[in-house]
């Protein structure tokens, strides 16, 4: 068998010992501590500044970035931010977030809850945290976030409570930890900007097969 | 500084040997200068990176305890090469641990330098004096670069010479191509590599191109050559010597 | 895929009598290196994180045996399978019975170097199933049935004219030579691909011990499409891609943009883990780990064990001053460069790809900017001791270094030979200092002079001044 093949030849190439005791108990220590290993003092910033970073990483990375002050204000804007841009059709996530939104109803824009499918025009999800070492988005998958709405729209919009930016990576997979029990969700979108592709003569095009826009509402206080 | 007149060995380096003397003449002014005794050992030849490089193990270490050997005794071992220093550093791989052999061999290592380097933390470069005026620029030898960390050295050692304004190159530390073998087991790539290396240099609007390495020289100074280019090229010591009075690597007079 | 790594020289000689390649390799050479450097700048712990993902994978690769236990425990625990696959026939057949049971007529394709180490594509089309690339470089390239050239940007060796003329044939629209346009065009017609796929193949950048988790890094998200519109994903891994906890993928994560694109981070990372979890209204309801050794279980042990540190970010061939003057296709095989010399005798055999371990002049670069400091010139430099121990090293080269070897531990025969070669050269050369011509040395003086010696050896006129 394959596996077992695989297995003795790793095990001779190591000289592995009949007693592996040792070997085991150093892969478990590994795996238990879940210790981190060296955070670039870039993602170590006091809160205001950690912030500062995630804009501008964000914007590096060519994400467009709305600041709100109030969760009152996120209907209106994105109301406002689909009439310019002629945006008429929203696919939305069902998380509690989005679902607490009282559309204003002011009629133009249709919001509708599901998967996304090919043609969509646009999709709103939340975040679930942000990492403000690259402007990163985190976002995973569960009954009311479907993956697709991530990446088959057009253009992506994305709520973002900045209470939720942490510094490293490390912070945001604690938090995810806490948040869903310590078992993983299926998927884990980390996502820095607009899909893009240098793939002919190296010249950086935007929107390769992801969305060509991501929109990111960043809403300050609680 | 050096204690009082310690004993240094001259590594010669084939290519010195062979094709310019005035280096390793030069190499032994600047370590007397320094305040060192040079000696150079009879029983010397080539440092075996050819047969290393080549797989040839076997070959290699013959070289390496033969050159154990010749060096055994001197305080140091100093050679106008990164590539052949940077060979002598690498003789532990050829010995097993254990052998006795590996031990002399990491001994050797923990004495062996290159010129520049080890000028530049045993002389007093305020001693330094030479005529040479010019646009120099320098291309940074991959072993020495890379293996010794040869780089500000010559850069410190020349700015003390006044006559020297340093141009640098674009890429200055990209491979000449010649690589040991390389250039003539792979003649069409390595002349590629040459070729945009002469460029760069053309392009400086130096009048000499230096470098610590004679593998690098010969290459760059006969690609230069091949396609008119009319730069001089010279080992960093002969400038440091003040002995650039004699024709530059493949050149044929002394210019005007 | 047929190797053609024997016959390096001449594709070497080809590729660099081809203007256009040498067009498209410029785009290359003013790229990736520099933004590389600009991103190393940013972050003055790069180093230190490099010397970190070092320890790391040494550490890996000694227990790596107890983490892909680990790891498949846990795909198992989130409702995948894992399958063992020690040849790349092994993993051909697996993936093609994944794809038969599922009645699968074509599948989408995230970009993997695994599946052309094992040759996948004509194998799944000659079975029946029509696999179609998703990321731009490695689409344009199946339209024109050609290969990468390089393992993160496929398609470098191309220019906009010729994927102009590969859209233009293949979709029979008319023709447009604007980048914009052409991914467009791109990005339209996978769409009905990406949903039409009955499985989605990827490969993965990293797995996670700790959690049973694959991620894939990509720009385009075509990956992101390809593993969650079918109903069963498929990724195809090699086996020395674990890594034990989420921390220790992100410390690579940290390296693997900054090292290959210089980008501060790669747009889209995710992680899969398991099929599709009830109540879950989208992603795959299958998912398969496929593991492929293909002789890196043999490498374990061995004195290549560091090149499976490799996380193949391609900075050692974006700074390669060989790779950049031919291009990838001249390696002959799957992976170029000086990670792909390293690999490719290994998986095809030393007397297959002999030359391309000596096609490196040592200047060390590689190394220099490895993320995980594998030290490539030494191992290419074993790959020669193998070569040479095995006779395969061509013969003149043999008795040359035999001949030379034998005056070089003669010091006295030594002397004598140095002095002839030196009065001979000096006499070829005459007055001019330089010679362009010598009898058996035209690999040199067809393309530079001969400096001629400055005068009569070192050793002689030391022992003239008799000191």
């Amino acid at each position: 068998m394959s596996k077992a093949d695989i297995f003795n030849r790793i095990r001779g190439g190591l000289h592995v010992p009949s007693d592996d005791s040792a070997r085991r108990a150093a892969v478990k220590a590994r795996l238990d501590a879940r210790q981190r290993n060296l955070i670039p003092q870039r993602a170590q910033l006091p809160e205001n500044e950690r912030l500062r970073l995630f804009i501008d990483m964000a914007d590096e990375a060519a994400a467009e970035l709305i600041e709100l002050h109030s969760a009152a204000e996120l209907v209106g804007t994105i109301e406002n931010w689909a009439q310019e841009n002629g945006i008429a059709h929203l696919v939305t996530a069902s998380d509690e977030q989005i679902k607490s939104l009282d559309w204003s109803g002011n009629g133009t824009l249709v919001l509708e809850e599901r998967v996304a499918q090919v043609g969509d025009e646009a999709s709103l999800t939340s975040a679930f945290c942000g990492i403000a070492e690259t402007g990163t988005l985190m976002l995973y998958s569960g009954q009311e976030s479907p993956t697709t709405l991530n990446f088959l729209p057009d253009t992506h919009l994305v709520v973002l409570r900045a209470s939720t930016i942490v510094g490293p990576y490390e912070d945001a997979w604690q938090m995810l930890r806490q948040a869903t029990d310590g078992s993983m969700p299926r998927t884990v979108n980390l996502i820095t900007g607009p899909s893009r592709s240098a793939d002919i003569e190296q010249k950086l095009q935007m929107g390769a097969h992801g969305p060509r826009r991501l929109v990111i509402f960043l809403l300050h206080g609680e | 500084m050096a204690s009082p007149r310690s004993r240094v060995g001259l590594f010669v380096t084939c290519l010195a040997d062979m094709f310019r003397p005035e280096v390793a003449f030069a190499s032994v002014k600047l370590l007397e200068m320094a305040g060192f005794d040079v000696e150079v050992p009879e029983r010397q030849t080539c440092c075996g990176q050819p047969a290393f490089n080549s797989g040839a193990r076997h070959d290699s270490a013959a070289i390496a305890r033969q050159t154990i050997e010749a060096f055994d005794g001197f305080e140091y071992v100093v050679g106008p090469s990164g590539s052949c220093i940077g060979m002598l550093h690498h003789y532990p791989e050829l010995f097993a641990e254990g052998d006795p052999w590996h031990q002399r061999a990491l001994d050797l290592k923990s004495r062996a330098f290159e010129i520049t380097s080890f000028l530049a933390q045993h002389l007093d470069m305020d001693k330094l004096s030479s005529s040479f005026k010019g646009k120099v620029t320098y291309h940074d030898s991959c072993s020495g670069l890379r293996e010794l960390g040869v780089k500000r050295q010559p850069r410190e050692l020349l700015s003390k010479i006044p006559g020297v304004q340093i141009c640098e190159m674009e890429e200055s530390e990209t491979c000449c191509g010649f690589g040991g073998t390389f250039c003539v087991k792979y003649p069409d790539i390595s002349n590629r590599m040459v070729g945009n290396k002469s460029e760069n240099i053309r392009a400086t609007g130096a009048d000499t191109l230096l470098a610590g390495d004679l593998g690098c020289l010969l290459n760059m100074a006969g690609k230069l050559k091949r396609e008119g280019i009319d730069i001089q090229a010279r080992h960093v010591v002969e400038i440091l010597a003040d002995m650039a009075s004699t024709p530059a690597i493949g050149e044929a007079e002394k210019r005007s | 895929m047929q190797i053609k790594s024997p016959e390096f020289k001449q594709n070497a000689r080809i590729a660099l009598q081809d203007a256009n390649l040498q067009r498209a390799l410029g785009n290359l050479k003013a790229g990736f290196p520099q933004k590389r450097a600009a991103a190393v700048a940013r972050l003055p712990e790069f180093d230190q994180l490099r010397d970190e993902a070092r320890d790391l994978k040494n550490h890996i690769l000694e227990h790596l045996d107890l983490y892909l236990e680990e790891f498949e425990k846990n795909v198992v625990a989130n409702g995948g399978t894992v399958h063992w696959c020690r040849t790349a026939e092994d993993a051909r057949k697996k993936i093609l019975e994944i794809c038969k049971d599922q009645d699968a007529k074509t599948v989408t394709k995230g970009k993997s170097m695994v599946t052309e180490e094992i040759d996948l594509n004509d194998y799944l089309e000659k079975n029946g199933v029509t696999p179609v690339e998703t990321d731009l470089g490695e689409y344009i390239l199946q339209l024109r049935k050609d290969h990468p050239s390089h393992i993160i940007a496929p398609a470098i060796h191309l220019n906009i004219e010729d994927v102009a003329d590969a859209f233009h044939e293949h979709h029979k629209r008319p023709k447009s030579n604007d980048p914009a346009h052409l991914m467009r065009e791109a990005r339209e017609m996978l769409r009905k691909h990406f949903v039409a796929a009955d499985v989605g193949i990827t490969g993965a950048n990293f797995l996670v011990a700790e959690t049973g988790s694959t991620i894939i890094c990509t720009n385009e998200g075509n990956g992101d499409l390809t593993q969650t519109l079918p109903k069963t994903h498929i990724v195809v891994s090699s086996i020395e891609k674990l890594v034990p906890t989420l921390e220790d993928m992100t410390l690579f994560l940290r390296l693997l943009a900054r090292s290959a694109t210089g980008q501060e981070f790669t747009v889209y990372n995710t992680l899969s883990s398991g099929p599709r979890r009830p109540g879950d209204q989208d992603g795959p309801e299958n998912f398969h780990v496929v593991l492929v050794d293909n002789g890196r279980s043999d490498m374990v042990g061995s004195e290549f064990q560091e090149m499976l540190r490799c996380i193949r970010c391609s900075a050692c061939m974006n700074h390669c001053p060989v790779y950049g003057a031919v291009g990838g296709h001249s390696y002959g095989w799957v992976y170029p460069g000086p990670m792909g010399s390293v690999l490719t005798p290994q998986m095809v055999g030393i007397e297959n790809a002999g030359l391309l371990p000596n096609a490196s002049t040592f200047c060390g670069k590689c190394e220099e900017v490895c993320p995980v400091r594998i030290p490539l010139p030494k191992l290419m430099r074993h790959w020669r001791d193998k070569e040479y121990e095995k006779h395969l090293s061509p013969t003149s080269v043999r008795s040359g270094l035999a001949l030379w070897s034998f005056f070089a531990t003669r010091p006295k025969l030594y002397r004598l030979f140095a002095s002839v070669g030196n009065r001979f050269l000096r006499f070829k050369a005459g007055k001019k200092g330089r010679t362009s011509k010598l009898p058996l040395a035209s690999a040199w003086t067809d393309h530079r002079d001969m400096p001629a010696p400055s005068g009569k050896t070192f050793m002689q006129q030391w022992k003239e001044q008799n000191r």
